[in-house]
């Protein structure tokens, strides 16, 4: 076989099932990839020597008969999930030297199913950011680039490690979280599929909290159908998570069915916004007429509450992250910088430990929650998260799924937007509202920007109908027949 | 009404409390951890309790059940739908970084408890609510001379915080009302209400006014661990809240500790130094749910609870209010009682275990639990009495081995050869003995100097070493002498 890093997920899945490869040859694969992909500064943390490891018990587990749906299958996680033994950062100098005693639920399933951790990937720091230039492991670089420029391009965020590393071909697929859309825009920049389950559908358990009631672990990868299976190992209900939702897992790959005929699409008139680059919009059109093309019925809908989700959302998360954050004070792990006492210890070692922006959130969310202010802000938030919620519900009363851009723009340069807070946060216009309704919703790579970026649409279901989401996504996958993929400049 | 005096003429106390109460469970409210008291330090702690990243809460639902049933003790309103918040601040031996605590919406609502006052009467106190929450760690600044150490073994321990009504007007009062609060945890077995472990105690909020007035400022005296501080730390600060006022002064409203050693309550934190604990929702707790039905059960599994405990005592067993309450003060004395008295006269044993029983334990600083005579045994003993076979003066003899030794009292009966005689034919030959020893005093009864028989029946009790039938004796003197 030429180069197994050029297998999706599935393909990789059914080559190791017939024999034409090995759980270690496909191991060492990546590893090598990932020897070469230093400029792209995905891993924080790379673990070859457990990947071999792993590899091995699992070409044992497969000689034995015992193959899980994950078997062989080297993964790259986003440093965010705590993985025993192994040191956990959230891209923060905060958790500096840190290893947690204990395994996060999510992976711990997809270790159950056999899957290879080829490493930690690198993020926003607490997955704060949208184009990971928050990390304090430095930037993670788009492997895309601009035409024949060579200019350094974000690859999204907070995944931004995970949407590079499945991007680039340095893991065959990565877990992501997103809060505000984590898991969809870095997709989009870089070509790849990344799909948020709904909320409550994986445990949170042991992954290192931002957003309590946003956060949702999803699969960052190549396909559809690859998002589907690794989706089905990750899912589940966990007793350790009083927000995981204690339903069966549906078989998502046996929703890949390719036929959405009669099926109704929304598409949200406020999704409409004002300075939008007209390639989004036409591939937004596109989209339209791939799925009428497939036989669904593309219905315009309303959602009313659109233009406050992003309001709420920078009310809401930094809110909860404020409190999240507390825990991290230098007393028990992580850094700590010594101060003339108590008060002092405290400050600097957060003032030290936590970078701007993540200092910037905190401050948001200690004022939105204090007294005087936490009815005009945090209360008032929560009651327009509601109304966004019943946006979406009415809306599916009438369709089965809506059909948006996945981000306003393709990737930027490094440091393009930094500056600007309010052009930053505005990549999540987009993604934020399922956030706040818990939906589940893919990013499907769709189309190329004239630059010579990927573009993707999103699609959002129901909660808990994520077989929906998957089917629609891989008809519009299918139908834009994209297959790009970067050029490996990186590797000398 | 209570009053104290002042230089401007008669104040009046207000008080409320805010008991603390620590849930009797084996593990903690939101972790698995065990949470054994005086454990090494640390040992008891998970990876949830120590704030560990990416750890979450989940709800005990055992210690949901103790407080629905402490609830119920309150005869209070049960919420079916509650809230647990996030109680936002800094301090090393809280790891989180906030406590979870229920602000907006508790699992309990109204309730009331009547507590009796020193003269008897009785006194219904409001409760306002009773709320879960989890405790913080322990900082211990006293082993290290530049140093603090942090034990988080009671780091996530449930604790039940129960709110009065500012309906108390004395330091008795509040005594009482925490004293009735430890007797009602007790009986329920949701909190041992050891005071000493610090598994109750109490903030008490003091205010003063002039009786009318609308209610005075308040101070708050945090963490007071027994009755008897909480009684000394009211009454030290109602007196201090009237020397400011009529000294010309005004009172903050602040948070106070009290000084055990010197007796003093001392400003700890004023209103304007006062956390802002930005309390909100916990995002990683769904609204706790819990459903009629098994509210409805708990409440039929209820154990009899002290009032009526009491009046079932007084009405059943015809007991006085004064030995009801006595013997109701704990489940366990009670529970004593109630063996005792099974198929028994009830008095006869109440004496039996409020005077003898409670007389040594008292006298050797033992709980009931600690009693080395099990209620099956005292109710052996009182049987001995009623079939004759020891005299009530026996009895006493063999209750003092009983405490010493734990033995039945058969077999100190049988061992100590103190079975009763009963024999009328040895008896007379005593009674012989004895009347042929004194002839002048026989002469002197028989002249009508009655009160001398006394004599005569000590003089054959002691012959017999005490186990001749004090009945049987008398009768015989009587026919001997007097014909």
């Amino acid at each position: 076989m030429s180069d197994l890093t050029e297998l999706s997920l599935t393909e990789a899945r059914d080559a190791l099932a017939k024999g034409d490869t090995t759980a270690v040859e496909l191991t060492d694969a990546y590893i090598g990839a990932m020897a070469q992909a230093g400029d792209l500064n995905a891993f924080i943390t790379e673990t070859p020597e457990i990947a071999r490891d792993m590899a091995k018990a699992s070409d044992a587990r497969r000689a034995e008969g015992k193959a899980g749906a994950m078997e062989g299958l080297p993964l790259g996680i986003k440093d965010l999930f705590c993985t025993k033994d192994v040191l956990t950062t959230a891209a923060s100098h905060i958790l500096d030297g840190f290893k947690p005693p204990y395994e996060s639920t999510v992976t711990t399933n997809l270790w159950r199913d056999g899957a290879v951790m080829l490493g930690k990937l690198n993020l926003d720091e607490f997955a704060m950011g949208s184009s990971n230039e928050t990390s304090f492991y430095g930037n993670v670089v788009n492997p895309w680039r601009k035409g024949n420029g060579e200019a350094a391009l974000v690859p999204g965020g907070s995944s931004g490690g995970s949407a590079t590393a499945v991007s680039a071909r340095l893991a065959v697929a990565a877990t992501g979280t997103d809060t505000g859309g984590s898991i969809r825009q870095p997709a989009a920049f870089t070509g790849i599929v990344g799909m948020k389950p709904t909320y409550g559908r994986c445990s949170r358990f042991g992954v290192v909290a931002f957003a309590s009631s946003l956060d949702q672990a999803g699969p960052m990868t190549r396909t559809v159908r690859d998002a589907a299976v690794m989706l089905g190992s990750m899912a589940g209900f966990d007793p350790k998570d009083s927000t995981s939702v204690d339903m069966a897992v549906p078989d998502f790959e046996a929703a890949l069915t390719g036929d959405i005929r009669g099926m109704k699409i929304g598409i949200p008139q406020e999704y409409r916004i004002d300075g939008t680059p007209a390639e989004i919009d036409a591939l937004w059109r596109q989209g339209e007429q791939w799925l009428k093309d497939a036989g669904a019925e593309i219905v315009p809908i309303s959602l009313a509450y659109t233009k406050y989700a992003l309001p709420t959302y920078y009310i809401v998360a930094p809110a909860e992250a404020s409190s999240n954050l507390a825990r991290y004070d230098g007393m028990r792990f992580g850094l700590r910088v010594e101060g003339e006492n108590l008060t002092d210890t405290y400050e600097s070692t957060r003032a030290q430990g936590f970078g701007h922006e993540v200092q910037k959130r905190v401050m948001i969310g200690t004022y939105v929650l204090s007294a005087g202010y936490y009815d005009a802000y945090y209360l008032k938030a929560q009651k327009i998260r509601t109304l966004i919620q019943q946006d979406f519900d009415q809306a599916f009363q009438q369709v089965d799924a809506i059909l948006t851009p996945t981000a306003p723009s393709a990737a930027f340069a490094a440091g393009e937007k930094s500056g600007d807070p309010i052009a930053m946060y505005l990549n999540d216009v987009f993604t934020v509202p399922a956030s706040l309704a818990g939906l589940p919703g893919i990013s499907v790579p769709a189309g190329m920007s004239d630059d010579g970026l990927p573009l993707g649409l999103q699609i959002l279901g129901r909660p808990f109908d994520e077989e929906t989401v998957f089917k629609v996504g891989a008809v519009l996958e299918d139908a834009s027949g994209f297959n790009g993929k970067a050029d490996k400049w990186w590797v000398k | 009404m209570s009053l104290l005096k002042g230089a401007t003429g008669d104040w009046e106390v207000v008080i409320g409390l805010e008991v603390h109460a620590q849930i009797s469970s084996n593990a903690k409210l939101f972790s698995g951890a065990a949470t054994d008291f005086g454990a090494e330090p640390n040992t008891q702690v998970s990876t949830v309790d120590a704030g560990m990243p990416g750890m979450l809460p989940t709800i005990n639902e055992y210690c949901v059940e103790q407080a629905v049933k402490t609830g119920f003790g309150l005869n209070a309103e049960i919420n079916l739908y509650s809230v647990f918040d996030r109680k936002n601040y800094f301090y090393p031996d809280l790891p989180q970084g906030y406590q979870i605590s229920q602000f907006k919406q508790p699992i309990v609502g109204r309730g009331h408890m009547d507590i009796v006052l020193p003269d008897g009467s009785t006194k219904r106190i409001g409760v306002e609510r009773l709320h879960l929450e989890q405790d913080a760690g322990k900082s211990v600044h006293d082993q290290h001379p530049d140093m603090s150490y942090v034990d988080l073994n009671r780091s996530g321990v449930a604790l039940m915080e129960i709110v009065s009504d500012p309906d108390m007007r004395s330091a008795d009062e509040a005594a009482a009302y925490v004293d009735k609060m430890r007797q009602i945890v007790r009986y329920l077995g949701t909190c041992n209400g050891v005071m000493a472990e610090g598994s109750m105690r109490a903030d008490c909020n003091v205010s003063v006014r002039k009786p009318g007035d609308a209610l005075g400022t308040r101070c708050e005296i945090k963490n007071v661990n027994s009755i008897r501080f909480i009684k000394q730390a009211i009454e030290y600060e109602a007196r201090r809240q009237i020397d400011v006022i009529e000294d010309g002064g005004t009172i903050d409203q602040e948070t106070r500790l009290f000084d055990t050693a010197k007796g003093e309550t001392r400003s700890m934190r004023s209103k304007e130094e006062a956390h802002d604990y930005r309390y909100f929702p916990d995002p990683d707790l769904l609204p706790l749910e819990i459903d009629q039905a098994w509210v409805d059960h708990i409440q039929a599994n209820l154990p009899e609870l002290p009032d009526a405990k009491k009046q079932r005592f007084m009405d059943d067993f015809g007991l006085s209010e004064y030995d009801a309450t006595t013997l109701t003060s704990d489940r366990v004395s009670a529970d004593f009682y109630e063996a005792v008295a099974d198929g028994r006269d009830p008095k006869i044993a109440c004496n039996w275990v409020t005077t003898d029983l409670f007389g040594f334990l008292n006298k050797s600083g033992k709980s009931i639990d600690e009693s080395p005579v099990a209620a099956k045994q005292l109710g052996q003993l009182i049987d001995r009495i009623a079939d004759n076979t020891i005299s009530g003066r026996i009895a006493k003899e063999v209750f003092e081995v009983m405490c010493d030794t734990s033995q039945d009292p058969d077999a100190i009966i049988e061992e100590k050869g103190l079975k009763q005689v009963t024999d009328e034919s040895a008896i007379t030959a005593i009674v012989d003995e004895v009347i042929a020893s004194a002839p002048d005093k026989v002469e002197q009864i028989r002249a009508g100097k009655d009160k001398l028989l006394g004599w005569f029946t000590g003089q054959v009790m002691k012959a017999s070493q005490g186990k001749a039938n004090p009945q049987a004796v008398n009768k015989i003197l009587r026919e001997k002498i007097l014909g």
